[in-house]
């Protein structure tokens, strides 16, 4: 009878609902933290070795072979340095902080769709969820730069605070145009519709506008160049990371790498299928073709393309005042996209588009 | 005395902005008032880098001073040189020989351009672009490369000596900055490319930190910046020394008096030493490396005033002879940045933060050149 014991637990395990749904539970965190860590890894040797093309120069190259494990040793430095609170600081909020902001980044993974079928939660509402959730990274931040104690930190979080609200209305803007062609808030959905072509294709030059105006207010949420006023360097020496160290720093920094990779997922998704191959139309055997290639594949070249194009932002423009910052948004962005969505609902309704 | 910048108030908002800072270059701190964003006053706070120069050059002896003033402007350290040896030469009424003067002027004139690459590096740094810097250096590199081959140091040069040159300069010397000025005529339009027709960049510059003319007459600022504002100050043309008063090139004078004023001035700057260097490179004339001067100089009893354009305006040497020590007895220098940096408060006032930055580039200070 004993010998049999082990298969009743397994058949116990495999057939009892809740305890399933809490093994699905556990092995998505322990997916998305080990992705999540994996991604900074990369993105940030990415960064650096496209900087160096940039710059004439070759990037880390001596830590493993032509330093792709320099990160690693980069990250490794950082966990083992002291965590350092400034005297004066609210503990409790300065400790808080860099965890809402990488929490916050790693939650709007959810609903990222890597290949057909591969989501970690097939959101109905889920382009209304990353921005959403996105977003509580303001209070991290905001958080951070009050309980440093600091007049840089503050500064900094007070720029991100005005910058990251008023960004975000540009952000969803750009994206109701999808979602009003589509007619959904689902990824997955999103992706199906663009199975005869890309929307980036198919949605005529509004869907350009929109596209080239996600961009531009998604480089402003991550808080990156030009936009990066709330951790200007020549300015504010680190904006609102200025007091913190060690494990805290590497966690607001792996923060922006995985914010930079939902939000050109995101981009990638809506507007180049995510990881729906290229298809046209009704070249059958071109289609056909193209759907060799693995979806997660796809997924992953579009999204590194959108994050080549925000590091390319980065290593090539200067940075713009804040007051120039907010013109850009509310005199510029924010009117266009209203215009833009006006038209792109004529092009649905109307049945204009492929 | 009245204070000009009335001393911050302590209930005030106050950033102090160095002395540790990226942006400042150096151990400037600024002391400034803010309300949001919004720059109130600015108080220019010196004498983290003060090391007494003219105190000390007292004690030395006249060959011996001018090695201090490459530690003043380092990035002008051959002009600097070349305004004590001027002095002491115009004091001995020693005539120089030709080809001394011809290289004095290329060296000159190759520290202008390589100091305003630095200045061009810097600037974008300031304004959150990284990528000019690398781009700079790489042409800098070139000319500390020719520094160091000629006087065996890349800083801190110490080559032209009263009387004449430390040494001759090295064979191939004229066909090596030949070479590198094609080079450098290429790589000069990526500068533009890549900063000057940016919208961003122009955004900042462009109506920020205004100086009129009448400002910078009355602050005493030289060289780009008061050419920027209008102010025809170039001691190159008004006060020729050298090779200068034989060779055709043009003042660049500018009327907005802005950031973008001041950027444009500096960039044409470098084209007009291209030019300059073109008409020297062809004819160094043979010759001695050196006039003869006694191996311990001792100047008549006076006073000596000499000035040279730096990259940063107009540098100038006052020297007080007793006429029996070997030392001098009093020496001033007038430096280009003290006086530039006076006038920072007044241009960035009322600007944000960010435009105090960008004004600061734009001024292109070097720390321890305002702070002897």
């Amino acid at each position: 009878m004993l010998h049999i014991l082990p298969l009743l637990f397994f058949q116990y395990f495999t057939t009892n609902p809740e305890l399933i749904l809490v093994l699905k539970v556990v092995l998505s965190i322990v997916a998305v933290i080990s992705l999540v860590a994996v991604l900074g890894l990369f993105l940030i040797y990415m960064e650096r070795k496209v900087a160096a093309a940039m710059q004439l120069r070759l990037g880390p190259n001596r830590v493993g072979y032509i330093g792709t494990l320099q990160t690693m040793a980069d990250t490794l430095k950082l966990l083992t340095k002291e965590g350092f609170t400034p005297g004066e600081s609210d503990k409790f909020m300065f400790f808080l902080a860099p965890v809402i902001v990488i929490t916050s980044a790693v939650l709007a993974f959810a609903p990222i769709p890597f290949a057909k079928g591969y989501q970690f939660w097939n959101l109905e509402i889920g382009v209304f969820y990353v921005p959403a959730v996105a977003s509580i990274s303001v209070i991290g931040v905001l958080m951070g730069g009050w309980a440093s104690n600091n007049k840089y930190s503050l500064i900094g979080a007070m720029r991100s605070g005005a910058q990251i609200v008023s960004y975000e209305l540009s952000v969803g803007l750009s994206l109701v145009s999808i979602v009003v062609l589509t007619g959904s808030m689902n990824f997955t959905t999103i992706i199906m519709s663009q199975e005869n072509g890309w929307w980036i294709f198919k949605g005529h030059i509004p869907v350009v506008i929109s596209f080239v105006i996600f961009l531009i207010a998604s480089t402003a949420e991550i808080n990156r160049t030009p936009f990066d006023l709330s951790e200007a360097e020549s300015e504010l020496t680190a904006g609102f990371h200025t007091e913190y160290s060690g494990i805290q720093l590497a966690m607001f920094l792996l923060a922006e790498y995985v914010n930079m990779f939902v939000i050109s997922a995101v981009a990638a998704t809506l507007y180049f299928g995510g990881w729906m191959p290229l298809h046209i139309g009704h070249w059958e055997a071109f289609n056909h073709i193209m759907n060799f290639i693995p979806g997660v594949i796809w997924f992953v070249g579009k999204t590194l393309f959108v994050i080549f194009i925000i590091m390319w932002f980065r290593w090539t423009f200067p940075r713009l005042r804040i007051d120039q910052l907010l013109n850009l948004e509310w005199k510029y962005l924010m009117p266009i996209s209203l215009v833009n969505l006006l038209l792109v609902t004529i092009i649905t309704l109307m049945g204009w588009h492929f | 005395m009245q204070p000009t910048v009335e001393v911050l108030n302590e209930r005030d908002y106050i950033l102090n902005v160095g002395p540790q800072h990226p942006s400042t270059h150096g151990v400037l701190h600024l002391r400034i008032k803010i309300e949001g964003e919004t720059i109130l006053d600015v108080e220019p706070v010196l004498g983290y880098i003060h090391r007494s120069i003219e105190k000390m050059s007292e004690a030395l002896t006249y060959r011996q001073f001018i090695q201090m003033t490459s530690r003043m402007d380092y990035l002008s350290a051959h002009m600097n040189n070349l305004a004590c040896a001027l002095a002491i030469e115009n004091a001995l009424q020693v005539e120089v020989p030709d080809k001394v003067k011809y290289i004095r002027t290329i060296l000159c004139e190759l520290t202008r351009l390589a100091s305003h690459q630095l200045w061009w590096a810097a600037n974008g740094l300031d304004l959150g672009a990284v990528t000019p810097f690398f781009l700079a250096f790489r042409d800098r590199e070139a000319i500390t490369d020719i520094f160091e081959e000629v006087c065996g140091s890349r800083l801190t040069m110490n080559y032209i000596v009263p009387g004449g040159l430390m040494e001759d300069v090295p064979e191939g010397f004229a066909d090596k900055i030949k070479t590198y000025l094609d080079t450098f005529e290429r790589t000069l339009s990526e500068y533009d490319q890549l900063l000057t027709g940016n919208e961003i960049f122009r955004g900042r510059n462009i109506g920020v930190g205004v100086l009129t003319k009448e400002e910078a007459l009355a602050y005493g600022c030289t060289g780009p910046v008061a050419r920027a504002s209008g102010l025809s100050c170039d001691v190159r043309k008004w006060f020729p020394y050298e090779m200068y008063d034989k060779l055709s090139f043009e003042e660049i004078i500018l009327t907005e008096g802005d950031s973008y004023a001041r950027y444009k001035v500096r960039i044409a700057e470098m084209y007009q030493s291209i030019k300059i260097l073109r008409q020297l490179l062809d004819g160094i004339p043979e010759g001695d490396f050196q006039a003869k001067v006694k191996k311990i100089i001792k100047l008549p009893a006076g006073e000596f005033y000499q000035r040279v354009e730096t990259a940063r305006g107009e540098f100038g040497v006052y020297i007080v002879s007793d006429g029996k020590s070997s030392s001098p007895y009093r020496i001033k220098f007038r430096s280009p940045g003290l006086s530039n940096l006076a006038a920072l408060p007044f241009m960035t006032k009322g600007a944000k933060i960010g435009d105090l930055i960008a004004v600061m580039a734009s001024l292109d200070l070097v720390i321890p050149d305002i702070d002897r």
